[in-house]
């Protein structure tokens, strides 16, 4: 379990975020949202330890995150940035392999663990390329498999933070990025989503935090949090919120 | 690309090069040796029983000349060739170079002191006085590289980018100053300034030897150790942290094993270019860029090509010798340049 208790940063003599509190509990997966420049990316930052908060603190099962020993808060918490700036021609199982790093789980274990991963990432098919020669959809999804593997399986305490995984996705893998994703809280990990898209946010998040300015402009239930209201004075956006004929979540629908 | 030669191979055609080199520089210069009774001489150097027809002049240059060169030759090169892989690890930048954060105009520059202004300097104890031009060379590549690292810190993290444009300011500023030396110097200092820019392994000795090859030593044994979190660090310092690497310990041992390793060299056998910067990504073209196995091969890699540079700057205009800077940079830029145009097409 993750938590973030009055999390408040000041960078530059600016207030990026205040007074925010977030919990990740085992099995569930939270979503944030907000317009750019709304604090998300610097809460994800604070949450896995990247920047040290200016108030407030971050606990990992009750023990301040800065308390924790590299290898051994690694084991527990993978996070899976925005985009990554790698220029060398790893293979993309050499990339994967890399989750593993923090662990002595031995040989056979990794490569089972690896396996599975390509499997939840769908990138199988990518097994054997080079890293330098895939789009960017497609090391988005070499990355997720690199971060699903660093905290393989997800049980009970691994907590996994992505940024905006599904930005350079096709419609297809935005939504297997995320059934990944989910299977993962499904099996007890704790997650922690930056997304853009409401209706992904919506379908597959328990609750969300909607980020305006720096503060929590509302955090709840899918329904709590997309109400035409909230969306209107958050992002100015003028739409209409119905149930999802089938699944029942919020549907969001620009007017 | 990359070729993906199984490390086994790898290592085995690296390491029959590495032997070819060794026995080529031992057996061949003004004085040509019988290819057998270089290796006589050698094993009875190393206590070997032998008939002793006709040796002793084979062990006289073997043992006196040329065995302490190779030894120079397969140091520099190896220490070269790794703080190639770990500056290219540190910058995440498969084109960088170890004279990148200054370390070689430092070394350069202290070289300059000691050449020009060593006589009246003349303050080191006697036994230390040959080491003159060696000490001031590797103090100088430690200061200006501690002073880019200083310059480079900031909120307790290591920016390297800030570190790259301070190396670049500072070897700038090492060059102004040596060239006031230059200015400065008489005809014979001025001469061996420039042949000491220029890198040469001739006038190897064994009282020379030792420094560099301890700190060869450590760099070789310490480097493989942090293979994996080299791997890490290519990701991102986020990344690799993420992973549970100590990212800023990570950097200052990686600074500080290209200080001492390039200034060590440096101070043992002058300016020699682009072996740090071509070696380690000829390894990464033949096999990949992980470090497991590029560490060891570049080690390997760099001590045989330049000893093969050697043999060449030694062969070439017989019996004058030409600097081996020379050789490494006429084959090394081109190649730079052929794999600039190749990375952008």
């Amino acid at each position: 379990m993750l938590i973030g208790k009055d999390i408040g940063i000041v960078r530059d003599g600016k207030q990026v975020l205040d007074s925010i509190e977030l919990t990740m509990a085992h099995g569930q997966m939270v979503g944030v949202l907000g317009p750019n420049g709304a604090g998300k990316s610097t809460l994800l930052a604070a949450l896995c330890g990247e920047l040290a908060p200016t108030r407030g603190q971050v606990f990992l099962d009750d023990i301040p995150l800065d308390q924790w020993r590299g290898p051994e808060r690694a084991r527990r918490l993978a996070v899976l940035p925005q985009s990554s700036t790698l220029s060398f021609a790893f293979k993309v199982e050499e990339v994967v392999a890399m989750g593993r790093l923090p662990h002595e789980s031995g040989q056979q274990r990794d490569a089972e663990i690896i396996q599975h991963a390509f499997e939840a990432a769908d990138a199988m098919h990518l097994l054997g390329r080079s890293y330098l020669t895939l789009s960017g959809g497609e090391r988005q999804r070499v990355h997720l498999a690199r971060a699903l593997a660093q905290v393989w399986p997800g049980e009970e305490g691994q907590v996994l933070l992505l940024d905006e995984p599904t930005s350079a996705l096709d419609p297809l893998h935005q939504h297997t990025t995320l059934l990944a994703v989910r299977a993962f809280a499904d099996r007890g990990g704790a997650v922690m989503v930056i997304l853009h898209d409401l209706n992904l946010a919506a379908r597959y998040c328990d609750r969300l935090l909607l980020l305006s300015q720096g503060l929590a402009y509302v955090s709840g239930t899918p329904q709590q949090v997309l109400t035409p209201d909230a969306l209107m004075s958050v992002f100015g956006l003028d739409v209409l919120v119905q149930p999802h004929p089938e699944r029942g979540h919020p549907l969001v629908i620009t007017r | 690309m990359r070729l993906d030669l199984a490390p086994k191979t790898l290592f085995i055609t690296l390491g029959f090069a590495c032997l070819l080199a060794i026995w080529l520089s031992l057996a061949l210069g003004p004085v040509s040796l019988p290819m057998m009774d270089t290796l006589r001489a050698v094993l009875h150097l190393v206590g070997v029983p032998m008939a002793e027809d006709n040796l002793q002049q084979a062990e006289l240059i073997v043992g006196q000349i040329r065995l302490p060169r190779t030894l120079l030759g397969l140091a520099v090169g190896a220490v070269l060739a790794l703080s190639g892989v770990a500056m290219q690890g540190l910058f995440r930048n498969p084109l960088a170079d170890p004279g990148l954060v200054g370390v070689s105009s430092g070394a350069a520059l202290g070289a300059a002191v000691a050449i020009v202004a060593g006589a009246s300097l003349g303050g080191l104890p006697e036994p230390f006085q040959p080491y003159l031009l060696s000490i001031c060379a590797f103090a100088g590549g430690l200061g200006v590289t501690a002073i880019v690292y200083r310059l480079g810190r900031r909120d307790g993290h290591t920016s390297v980018s800030t570190m790259l444009l301070a190396g670049v300011a500072m070897t700038a500023l090492a060059g102004s100053i040596i060239g006031l030396f230059a200015y400065l110097a008489d005809d014979a200092s001025l001469r061996t300034l420039t042949f000491w820019n220029l890198g040469t392994l001739n006038g190897a000795s064994y009282a020379r030897l030792w420094p560099l090859l301890l700190v060869c030593a450590a760099v070789i044994l310490w480097l493989p150790r942090r293979a994996k979190a080299l791997n890490a660090l290519l990701l991102g310092e986020s990344e690799a942290r993420h992973l549970g690497i100590e990212v800023e310990r990570l950097k200052r041992e990686l600074i500080l094993c290209i200080a001492l390793g390039v200034g060590a060299a440096v101070a043992a056998a002058g300016l020699i270019g682009f072996i740090g910067l071509i070696v380690p990504h000829l390894v990464r073209l033949l096999t990949g860029p992980d470090h497991r196995i590029v560490l060891p091969a570049s080690a390997l890699a760099g001590a045989s090509l330049l000893l093969f540079a050697d043999i060449f700057a030694r062969l070439v205009m017989a019996p004058a010798e030409l600097p081996i800077g020379i050789v490494t940079v006429f084959i090394g830029a081109p190649f730079f340049l052929f794999l600039l145009v190749r990375g952008r097409a």
